[in-house]
């Protein structure tokens, strides 16, 4: 007789782990803990493999393993097996260059994007920009208007960090009154992290000498749009770093090079690329990008500009919309938290649309405001389930249900687009089908 | 009293002081390799047009006159009455006050006069960004002004006449910047 017939394999590995929270959340230090003690569970999952897996015949010694592969090369690529690309709409004649690009967020792992899937938002393409004919002029109310060449930058003390970035209208289709029908990618992929390396920008402003009566510096990018943004001095003196380096090579083209501005935590709009101008002002230019965009109209028909953190968000990357989950059983559920406040604290999980949480763990957070990466095991024993994921930052924001968010917006009547931080919903129906969900 | 010895320790100390001093110093020091720029290098480099005239170049055009320049350069995106095209802005009418949606136009939504300068001579037309002269710009933004009602179609539109400009929303911002 076995010990455990097959058709209750499912129930004795949910009933030997004291659930976390309900619908098969597992605490990890308990799964791990557990496979070491207990014998009963080892031969549980033993029995699942074999079930699951037998093999049939014997493996054999791959074709790749006999003949020498290529050698090495310039610049590497990746594998021509993966799959994982950035999602382009379509180039519109009416806007030429324009557009954004999304960062495969269900294929990623970590907490770092690869540089060449970083989202990219563009307002008229991408210049191709000679170093050695560009220049990073300083101006306005200063000592000293300076220009600075490429090749004088590359000289000065520079810093690393690792910051998330994030378009202020990333996830803004959800504030749809219907569920559109997406995946973490097509929703949520304008936001990537990387290590980006550069130049404090206090030291540079503090090279021309900084007036006492200026109080915003206005950001301008050498794109054909000339794309500007006007932010205050005090964060411009406080975290902000012209940055020439991402992920420690040269700025990719489409993420500025020769150098952009890079604003720790706030909407990436503000992160001017092919930053070619700071002038120093003691009000916003009003540029076309913080007055007729990037501003949220209001009931009282008052439209909020200048609405600059980003704040505390997370979503479960997998399993998430449009996946598909192909057997019964153990998960690792994981995704990304992020908060322009500061450092993730924590992040909860649910199964069933909240109303129990487990705690996930915070797998890897490589600093301040950068993505956090959490995880947390998941037995999907085949029936419906409702994932969702709950980030807190240290300053013990909690990030909102849709419904908390919408009302707290106080829009009018008129469709808000801007900074959608709400608790993702991602249903899980009897096939195993995972779809985008309001809750 | 102090011995000699004593006054040695006392100098040594002082020394490292200083030593320490100007290490951190010179930690904290960049190469300074800007390189100053005369009063007349950013003529034609900085772009920037803002709500207290800065950058709000000698010229003037009129309404009239910017009828042809928005007809060759603006209206196959932006349509013959400024009606946009979904991906072109609608650049015409709306009222923010209104008790439907409001239609968020240059004429009803933009705060500043200047903006419109400013965001022409930098960004448009798309096809061919700061392919305008200057004077072209202040004929375009006053046909596009005239269109919403906001200055006669031989009124002159120049520096001043731009600050002079109430623009409908102007007072419908809300700047939230020192929310962080």
């Amino acid at each position: 007789m076995t010990k455990f017939p097959l058709q209750s394999q499912d129930s004795v590995l949910t009933e030997s782990l004291e659930p976390s929270a309900a619908n098969g959340l597992i605490n990890r230090r308990q799964l791990l803990s557990l496979s070491l003690k207990s014998a009963t569970l080892a031969g549980t999952a033993a029995m699942l493999s074999s079930a699951v897996s037998a093999q049939s015949s014997g493996l054999e010694i791959p074709a790749w393993s006999k003949t020498p592969g290529p050698g090495s090369s310039d610049y590497g690529s990746p594998s021509s097996f993966t799959t994982a690309k950035r999602m382009s709409g379509n180039p519109n004649p009416f806007y030429p260059g324009g557009g954004a690009s999304r960062s495969p967020l269900h294929q990623l792992q970590g907490s770092i994007t690869p540089s060449g899937l970083h989202f990219e938002r563009h307002h008229a393409g991408i210049p191709a920009i000679d170093p050695a004919g560009h220049k990073l002029v300083i101006n306005g109310l200063v000592s000293r208007p300076l220009s600075f060449d490429y090749e004088d930058l590359l000289q000065y003390p520079m810093i690393s960090r690792v910051h998330f970035l994030e378009c202020s209208g990333n996830s803004g289709a959800l504030f749809g009154d219907d569920a559109p029908d997406g995946s973490a990618q097509s929703i949520h992929g304008l936001v990537s992290c990387s290590e980006w390396t550069g130049i404090k920008l206090s030291s540079l402003l503090e090279e021309a000498g900084i007036s006492s009566s200026a109080t915003w510096v206005s950001a301008v990018g050498a794109d054909a749009a000339s794309m500007g943004r006007s932010l205050p001095l005090d964060k411009a003196l406080e975290d902000v770093m012209l940055a020439l380096f991402q992920n420690g090579e040269p700025l990719r083209p489409e993420q500025g090079y020769p150098m952009r501005l890079f604003v720790p935590g706030w909407e990436g709009n503000v992160s001017v690329k092919w930053l070619t101008q700071l002038k120093l002002t003691n009000a916003p230019s009003q540029f076309r990008d913080e007055t007729s965009k990037y501003t949220d109209t209001l009931k009282n028909r008052k439209s909020r500009q200048f609405s600059f953190p980003m704040d505390v968000k997370s979503i479960i990357t997998s399993p998430s919309g449009q996946m598909k989950l192909s057997r019964q059983g153990v998960y690792e559920l994981n995704g990304i938290a992020w908060s322009g406040g500061g450092r993730i604290s924590q992040v909860e999980v649910s199964a069933d649309g909240g109303k129990t949480w487990a705690l996930a763990e915070i797998d890897s957070q490589l600093g301040e405001k950068a993505l956090a990466r959490f995880r947390i095991p998941w037995n999907w024993s085949g029936g419906e389930a409702l994932l969702q994921s709950r980030a807190t930052d240290s300053n013990g924001i909690v990030q909102p249900t849709r419904g908390a968010l919408i009302a707290a917006k106080n829009q009018i009547n008129y469709r808000p687009f801007y900074h959608y931080n709400a608790i993702q919903s991602w249903a899980v129906n009897r096939n195993g089908e995972v779809s985008n969900v309001y809750a | 009293m102090f011995t000699h010895k004593s006054y040695r320790n006392i100098a040594k100390l002082i020394m490292c002081c200083v030593m320490l001093t100007t290490a951190l110093y010179s930690q904290a020091q960049t190469p300074r390799l800007g390189k100053v720029l005369g009063p007349a290098a950013l003529s034609s480099f900085d772009l920037i047009a803002a709500p207290d005239g800065s950058g709000l170049p000698a010229g003037n055009g009129t309404a009239s006159q910017g009828k042809l320049v928005y007809e060759t350069q603006c209206q196959v995106c932006h349509g013959a009455e400024g009606e946009g095209n979904g991906s072109a802005n609608r650049l015409v009418g709306g009222d923010m006050q209104s008790d439907d949606a409001p239609i968020r136009t240059v004429g009803s939504f933009w705060p500043h006069a200047t903006t419109l300068f400013d965001y022409v001579r930098r960004a448009m037309p798309a096809t061919a960004p700061k392919s305008l002269s200057n004077t072209e710009v202040y004929q375009v933004i006053a046909y596009v002004l005239h269109m919403n009602g906001l200055v006669g179609l031989d009124e002159v539109v120049d520096r001043r006449g731009l600050l002079q400009i109430k623009m409908p929303n102007s007072e419908g911002f809300i700047d939230s910047s020192n929310i962080r």
